[in-house]
Parts: structure tokens; C-alpha cells; sequence
């Protein structure tokens, strides 16, 4: 397995996703365990944290290599950042949901200013506590504890015009919400033009009824029960149905796979449980070309894609 | 989460449930030794470095290098303590000196990435294309060597030679890579692995200067006495074997091509004769203690005397075994008659260089642990092993390789670099292959310490069937090529 990865020509650089098929063996999901480790405070503190961090963290955590990846890749595919070391050197991102700082934090590693968002305020003590200490982080990452529709209305009031985020992060966010349409929204409003959204979720179907709340949340406890609701899951078809209504056009859409026995994920074809989803924020261009726009029809009738 | 994790590990069977064991139990940290935190002031604001290596010796000078050199490490600070002086050398010495390691092509290819390779190159390092090994106490023999005589097996090489290339090598790399001299690290101060309100999250390292320094992660490369082993509390597993190596540097009676590395197995112990040019060889003689202080009070030519006779006599042979080891050898090649090699003697030795006779003691250690939270070992802190099969740099050269790879991945993933996960991965990984070379070390040392007849026959047949075979002796030195 070959992991010098060259940032080199544009040819090297396109869709990373296939390749990542055949490093699959690559992930390990120990990691956010040990990660727990280190973000757990004292004991007292670390109840509140356990407790919102259940809400967030198995969720969040899981899939955070493959995103540190999918972000990486596609974020360079798209903006060519050029520095060896910090590959998102120059980009600015926002992490909705962010927790604990899970993935804000090697977002920040890898050069990018990223801005963490969680509701819950002491998710948010924990993850500023833990980025103190380190003096690569103090510059790059920031938390608020907000809502993504406070933070939104705030830029409302700044300015008109474009968002500032080359990028949005929202993993394992939108099965727990129940205002679509206004998350949607929201990231619109806050992305740059042809800026990138992210988003890891369930799917909605019966498998991940079976698999993610049955046997995570009832038999094996993994996550504690009443986490999820199967109501908010969302298929991928309805999540850029709703994405691309609301100005976002769908790049790619990718199936992730846990194996317990090797405790590692990995990218796969079948997008039955757990999916990511990469979608670009359109620009607003007066001289887009009709065949675009006749695509964008096509893209909003309720004929399902594949 | 607890939850989580125990499935997690139990699904993939770590034995080593330490993550678990950190996370939910204060009794089971005490147990692993690990010092209490001392409570920061504003510890958090100063420098602080991504890695700290300590010990500037030939691993960890590699170390340094190697992670200096790594696309996805550039704009990390990387930090070498040494406590000893520079090694420049500006000039190769006419004498060689008496220590000296094999290194094999493994170690090779990762000396050559770095860019040291070239200045060793340019030095001076001595290729061998084969090596005989064989019994003092009956006929039996092995020989190793690639399928063309074209092919260097390994390289014998100066440690002063190494240590200076890299030196070298690190003078280029200063954007990086800081190697502070003359160092010597008082006390380490582990951080707690539960981040505490007000205590530093990092290794804090206290110079005899009274500098204290602050890494995410600390390498300890700091020998086979490790004092970062010892202050982590790691377990060790060690015996001295009753045994010194003398060393010295031998002359030759003649010049000759001298491509052979020659170790015979006596009773007391294995003589090495390893190459260094034409007319000069390497001596390493393990032996009991008081024969070697004996060695070391004889005068030069006593010494050659004995040093000729070692390789060269066959008192040691018992008609019974002499007999035995023929048959064997007779049914062997009515079954295969083209393998077996012919057996060559090793060149005569005319004199030793001037003051090169040193003897020191030998023993076997490895760490139950080589990692811990926010600290690794590599090297001869990590496993040492008897000089017989001259792997001793080469294990500590597949440390560097293998961890500089783990950490630049997890660069790449933006990870912290004192993240116990790829930690674990190194230590997996290393302990794997680490493993099974030293216990075969380990007992070919206790196999031929013996002339008690059926230990010699059962070595006897052993080394002659494995002479035969020539896929067996290919993946012994894939193995050790490793």
C-alpha cells in the first residue's frame, strides 16, 4: 500500500474516492477512542461531556478519518492548495456539529481555519480546553456555542452578498435534525460560491433500521437508546433532492461500511447504512449556459438517481 | 462510549486493552507506572515541539533525519537531544575503528532515502557478497550468499562512519530538524493520558542546564540502558549472557579479495572475522568473561596466535560426531547432489591494529512495551541481541523506517503525532518482526554454547540440512534483509 501521496499534477489530484476503495484497510476506528481519552476532562465534567457526546460523538467520531480524507482530497481537488504539510493551508471551514473538536482539530492540523459550532456549550468548554494547550491549533481552530441559524443570521446582518466558507462540514448531523430546508438554507447562505458542503449521515431504509438502531442502540448498546430516530434519517435521493433545491449541485455520494470485527471503516459501494455526500454550492453566474440550467431541471424532478 | 470501545477492542481482539484501561481506571495507570503529571503554569503557551528524539546515536540520528526529510512532516518541529559531542568528520582516519556493524540492504534502502547512504558511500564501507558460518565442533557448515556473487549481501561499516554521515545529512536539514549537543536530559515528566483541568498535556524534558522542553511526542533512542525505558517503567525482559565481545582490528598476512564474513561457532562462544578492506578485517570474539580478559592481556602475537588457531584447529571434533556429520552428509546428497557449497578457510591474520583491543559485555534485553502514551522506543532502548547474526542496527533501522512511515501518515491525517493509535500500530508491527529474529538469535547462542554430543548432532544435522536447502537459506535472508 503505497502512501506517499504526491501533491502534484491536477491528473493526480481528481476524484480521490476510488482509490480510497482499495486502501480501505487503511482506517482504523481505534482512534476515537484513544481521542475520548485525551478530551475527557475530570470525571465530573467528563459525565456532562459523556452524555452530549453520546449524542454527538459515536456518530461524529466513526466516520472522522474517512472525512479527514474526503475533505483533504476533495477540498484540494477543488481550491489546489499547494503546501506540502498543510494541505488546506488558506481555507476557511466550518464544522457544524462539531462536538468535542473530533474533527475540527486535524482539519486545523492540516492548515485549514476552521470554526466549530455545537449547541451544547460544555462540548464546546471541552474542545476550546483541548485546542489551548496545543499552539498549532490556538490559531487555526475557534469554537462558539451556536446554532448553525444564529450563526447564519449574524452574517445576514453583516453583510450582503456571499458567505465566507470555502467549505462546510456537517457529519452525522442532519439525521438529528428536524428542519431540513433550513439547514440547507443556511449553508447556502454561508458558503463562498462554488464552495463545498459535506455531509456523512444514515440512510433511511430498513437495513439501517435494523443495523443502526436494533443492534447499535437496543442489543449491543453502543450508542444509547433513543440517539436516533429512524424518522429523521434521510435517503441520499431525498438529501440532494433538498440539497440541490436549494442552489447545491451533488458531486458525489458515497457508501462507508464498519466492520466490528476489525473495528475499521471503509468506503464501499452500497449506500444502505451510511453515506457521504459532497455537493457544491452554484454560482450565481448571469451568463450560465442553458444546458446547465436544463440540468438543473432535470435534477429537481422526483425521478430518483442512481 | 465505554461501551463502544470495549466492543471495538473486543471485535478485533487487541490484547492489549490499555486504551480501555487508561480511560476507566486510575488503579490501572498506577499499575503501568506512569508518573504523575506535574501541574503546569502557563506550560501551554511556550514552544512546543511535535517530536523530541533522544539520543543522537546511529538510530536516532536516523530517526531525525528520516522524520527531517518526510514531505508531511515539513513545518513540524523536530528536536534531537545527544548528550555527547558532534561528530564531524572531515576526514575518514587512515586506522578503522573497532566498532562496526553489518548493514543489511533493508537498512540500506533507508539510509539511502535520507541522503546518507551517499556520504557513507564516499567514506568508506566494505560490501560482502557471502558468509560462512561453521561448527567448531563437528563439519557441518552454512553459507549464504546471493544467487550471483554480483549481489552484496550486506555491508560492513564503521558506527563512527554512520553516525558521522547522518550528522552530515542533519546539518542540511536545519529548517526542521534542531540537534541540541552536549544535552543531557535530567528528568522526564510523562503527561497524565486524561487531560486534567491544569495539568500540561505534554512530555516535559528537564536538560541538565535546567531548559525544560515540551513535545507532543518523545523518541526514546537512548541505547540498550534506556533512561526513558527505565523512567516510563516499562517492563524489560534481560539476562546477561556470560559472556564479552573483544573486539579489534585485524591485519591480514595477505591482501585478498576478502568478501567473506567468516563466524565459527566454539564452544565458548562465536568468532567473527567481518571485512573491511583487502588487507584489514573486524575481530568480534564473544566469549566467556575471564577467557575474554585473558584475550585482552595477551601480548600481539599470543593474541593472533589464538585468534588463527580459533578458525583454523579441529580439536574441538569427536570421532562419533565426525562420523555422524559425514553420514548425514551422504544421505543428504544422494538426495539432492548439486546443493551444499564447498567449505573455504578463512584468510590468516598477521597482526591487529595498534590499541584496538576492547572488550564489552554482552546480554539480551527486550521491552515488554515499546510505546506508552505520548512516548516510543526505538533501537537498542527497545531490544538488544547478541552480535552473532549482526542484526543488532538493522533491527533499530527497521524501527525508524517503520515509525517514520506510521507518523507521516498520521501527519497527513492531521492527526497528533502522540496519538496512541499508530503508536500501537509501531509497536504491532515491530514487536512482530522483532520477536521471533531474537528468540532464533537467542537460541542459536544457547545451542552452541554446548559440546555435549546431542546438542552438537541435533546442530550438526540441522545445519547441514538447511545448507541444502536453498529456498530455506532465501527466506533466512529475506528475513534478516528485512
Amino acid at each position: 500500500v503505497c502512501f506517499n501521496y504526491t501533491l502534484g499534477s491536477p491528473a493526480s489530484r481528481t476524484c480521490r474516492l476510488g482509490m480510497f476503495l482499495t486502501n480501505a484497510h487503511v482506517f482504523h476506528s481505534v482512534l476515537f477512542t484513544s481521542y475520548y481519552t485525551i478530551c475527557h476532562r475530570d470525571v465530573k465534567a467528563a459525565r456532562v461531556l459523556e452524555r452530549s457526546r453520546e449524542m454527538w460523538g459515536f456518530c461524529n467520531v466513526k466516520c472522522l478519518l474517512l472525512l479527514v480524507y474526503l475533505h483533504r482530497d476533495n477540498l484540494l481537488n477543488v481550491h489546489g492548495a499547494r503546501h506540502p504539510g498543510k494541505p488546506l493551508a488558506g481555507l476557511r471551514l466550518l464544522d457544524v456539529g462539531c462536538g468535542g473538536g473530533l474533527l475540527s482539530e486535524p482539519l486545523g492540523r492540516l492548515g485549514a481555519h476552521v470554526l466549530g459550532i455545537d449547541p451544547v456549550s460544555d462540548s464546546i468548554h471541552t474542545a476550546q480546553l483541548h485546542a489551548s494547550y496545543d499552539p498549532d491549533l490556538c490559531d487555526s481552530v475557534s469554537y462558539r456555542a451556536c446554532t448553525l441559524e444564529e450563526l447564519s443570521a449574524e452574517e445576514e446582518e453583516e453583510e450582503e452578498g456571499s458567505g465566507h466558507f470555502d467549505a462546510i462540514v456537517a457529519s452525522e448531523v442532519v439525521e438529528h435534525l428536524a428542519d431540513l430546508e433550513t439547514f440547507a438554507f443556511c449553508c447556502s447562505h454561508m458558503l463562498k460560491p462554488g464552495g463545498s458542503l459535506f455531509v456523512t449521515t444514515i440512510n433511511k431504509t430498513n437495513l439501517s433500521y435494523a443495523l443502526g438502531i436494533v443492534v447499535a442502540e437496543q442489543l449491543l448498546r453502543i450508542v444509547p437508546s433513543g440517539t436516533h430516530d429512524w424518522e429523521k434519517f434521510i435517503s441520499p435521493v431525498e438529501l440532494e433532492r433538498l440539497l440541490e433545491s436549494n442552489g447545491f449541485s451533488v458531486q458525489s455520494v458515497q457508501g462507508m461500511l464498519y466492520n466490528p470485527a476489525s473495528g475499521a471503516w471503509s468506503w464501499t459501494n452500497s449506500t444502505a447504512i451510511n453515506y457521504a455526500l459532497h455537493a457544491v454550492k452554484l454560482r450565481d453566474d448571469p451568463r450560465r449556459d442553458p444546458a446547465e440550467e436544463d440540468r438543473g431541471a432535470a435534477a429537481h424532478s422526483s425521478a430518483p438517481r442512481d | 462510549m465505554h461501551k463502544l470501545a470495549k466492543a471495538a477492542l473486543a471485535f478485533h481482539g487487541l490484547g492489549r486493552c490499555s486504551v480501555t484501561e487508561k480511560r476507566v481506571s486510575a488503579a490501572n495507570i498506577l499499575r503501568r507506572g506512569l508518573v504523575c503529571a506535574e501541574h503546569g503554569d502557563d506550560g501551554g503557551r511556550s514552544e512546543v515541539y511535535d517530536v523530541i528524539i533522544s539520543g543522537g546515536g546511529m538510530v536516532g540520528s536516523a530517526m531525525a533525519c528520516s522524520l527531517g526529510m518526510d514531505t508531511h512532516l515539513l513545518g513540524k518541529k523536530i528536536l534531537l537531544l545527544e548528550a555527547g559531542n558532534k561528530k564531524v568528520m572531515d576526514k575518514v582516519p587512515d586506522t578503522y575503528s573497532t566498532r562496526v556493524s553489518s548493514i543489511g540492504p533493508g537498512s540500506v534502502s533507508l539510509l539511502s532515502g535520507i541522503g546518507a547512504w551517499q556520504h557513507i558511500s564516499k567514506m568508506r564501507c566494505k560490501p560482502y557478497q557471502r558468509m560462512q558460518v561453521w561448527d567448531a565442533c563437528s563439519d557441518a557448515l552454512i553459507t549464504f550468499d546471493k544467487e550471483n556473487l554480483q549481489d552484496e549481501m550486506a555491508y560492513i561499516v564503521e558506527n563512527d562512519i554512520v553516525v558521522a554521515a547522518l550528522t552530515k545529512q542533519l546539518d542540511g536539514l536545519s529548517d526542521n530538524v534542531q540537534v541540541k549537543y552536549r544535552s543531557k536530559v535530567v528528568k522526564y515528566t510523562w503527561p497524565m493520558p486524561h487531560q486534567a483541568a491544569d495539568s500540561v498535556p505534554w512530555v516535559q524534558v528537564t536538560l541538565a542546564s535546567g531548559e525544560t522542553l515540551q513535545t507532543k511526542l518523545l523518541i526514546g533512542a537512548d541505547g540498550p540502558n534506556s533512561m526513558v525505558r527505565r523512567e516510563l517503567g516499562i517492563p524489560t525482559v534481560k539476562w546477561n549472557y556470560d559472556q564479552s565481545a573483544v573486539v579489534a582490528v585485524l591485519h591480514l598476512s595477505e591482501p585478498t579479495e576478502n568478501n567473506v564474513a567468516w563466524q565459527r561457532f566454539l564452544p565458548t562462544g562465536p568468532i567473527a572475522m567481518l571485512p573491511l578492506s583487502d588487507t584489514e578485517s573486524s575481530l568480534v570474539w564473544s566469549t566467556s568473561h575471564r577467557l575474554a580478559e585473558e584475550l585482552l592481556g595477551l601480548d600481539e602475537e599470543s593474541f593472533v596466535d589464538a585468534i588463527n588457531s580459533a578458525f583454523w584447529n579441529n580439536e574441538n571434533q569427536s570421532e562419533l560426531i565426525e562420523t555422524a556429520g559425514s553420514l548425514f552428509r551422504g544421505a543428504l546428497s544422494a538426495v539432492m547432489p548439486s546443493a551444499g557449497s564447498p567449505r573455504q578457510l578463512p584468510p590468516s591474520v598477521a597482526g591487529i591494529g595498534p590499541k584496538t583491543r576492547v572488550m564489552f559485555p554482552l546480554g539480551m534485553g527486550h521491552a515488554s512495551e515499546y510505546i506508552r502514551h505520548r512516548a516510543a522506543l526505538i533501537g537498542d532502548a527497545a531490544h538488544r541481541v547478541h552480535p552473532l547474526a549482526g542484526q543488532g542496527a538493522n533491527l533499530g533501522f527497521g524501527d525508524v523506517a517503520c515509525l517514520t512511515r506510521l507518523l507521516s501518515q498520521a501527519a497527513f491525517n492531521g492527526k497528533d503525532l502522540g496519538a496512541i493509535q499508530h503508536l500501537l500500530e509501531y509497536e504491532t508491527e515491530r514487536q512482530r518482526h522483532n520477536l521471533p529474529m531474537m528468540a532464533a538469535i537467542d537460541l542459536m547462542k544457547r545451542l552452541y554454547s554446548t559440546n555435549s554430543a546431542p546438542a552438537v548432532l541435533l546442530r550438526t544435522f540441522g545445519l547441514q540440512a538447511t545448507n541444502m536447502l536453498p529456498a530455506l537459506k532465501e527466506q533466512i535472508m529475506a528475513f534478516a534483509s528485512k
